[in-house]
């Protein structure tokens, strides 16, 4: 019974921030709702006995992207609203519905399921060591490749971001 | 522990819906970044339940999916808020409509 509530309490924020996070018109609010919403899956995450997911969720999407995307907006002057320009793109009326038939498509096929129903396995315990003792052993290959990845990805967004440098004055006419 | 798989799986593809609607809808590219970021953790909520409902817990593998998966979508995410003010140093704008450049 606490277990429900607890999953409904953390359901209704997720998509509460989810929903305010697409639908306000400032983006410094858009981002601090979309940071709540990746904070009530972190409790999810919590509720379903997935300690070390849980704080790394929010350590990285609270924490550090929740910050990229807070310094992106205002670094594209998103917090200056302009209450005339839309905020929606011409082709909107054809996203929703898209949306709305891939929601509908999913949940009726979870809920014609009768195998989803069923309850989770008891006594589940996921002990950090045991995480660390998987990634040194069996995930050590892909767990270098995303140490690469990331690498390759910080330089590339350091690379892309680099201010262009300024035409030398000969070829100015 | 009472609440069954079902509902776990109905949040995600909810949570998915919203940000696919987002990102389809939305005119800001900031925006439709973000609609990406909440797709992308539906699917590691997926990952997590069906991790934690499953008959073998103590493999482990959900959990190590999810684990790269953020890791993967934060070099994303860097690398698209990069593009995203580099094309506006360019174009002064972060309206993807005004991105038509390429359009025929």
């Amino acid at each position: 019974m606490l277990n429900e509530i607890v999953f409904l309490l953390c359901a209704a924020v997720t998509l509460v921030g989810a929903v305010a996070a697409m639908m306000l018109r400032n983006l410094v609010h858009c981002a601090l709702c979309a940071a709540g919403a990746f904070a009530g899956l972190a409790a999810i995450y919590l509720q379903l006995d997935a300690e070390f997911v849980g704080f790394a969720q929010v350590l990285i999407y609270v924490g550090a992207i929740a910050i990229l995307i807070v310094f992106a907006v205002l670094l594209t002057r998103g917090g200056d609203v302009q209450p005339s320009a839309a905020t929606t793109s011409p082709s909107w009326w054809v996203g929703l519905p898209v949306a709305a038939l891939v929601v509908a498509s999913l949940i009726g096929s979870i809920m014609a399921s009768p195998r989803l129903l069923r309850l989770p396995t008891p006594n589940v315990h996921a002990p950090v060591k045991q995480i660390g003792e998987q990634l040194m052993n069996q995930f050590v290959m892909p767990l270098e490749t995303v140490g690469l990845l990331l690498t390759a990805a910080l330089l590339g967004a350091v690379v892309i971001g680099l201010r262009e440098p300024r035409k030398t004055e000969s070829n100015a006419p | 522990m009472t609440t069954p798989l079902a509902n776990y799986l109905i949040l995600a593809s909810l949570l998915f819906g919203i940000g696919l609607a987002g990102a389809l809808a939305r005119r800001n590219a900031v925006l439709v970044l973000i609609g990406l970021e909440l797709m992308l953790n539906a699917a590691n909520l997926n990952f997590i339940a069906f991790w934690r409902f499953s008959p073998h817990p103590e493999m482990l593998t959900g959990q190590m999916f999810v684990l790269f998966s953020i890791a993967i979508a934060a070099a994303e995410v860097a690398v698209g808020l990069a593009l995203v003010i580099a094309i506006y140093r360019h174009r002064r704008t972060a309206q993807l409509d005004r991105f038509d450049s390429l359009k025929g």
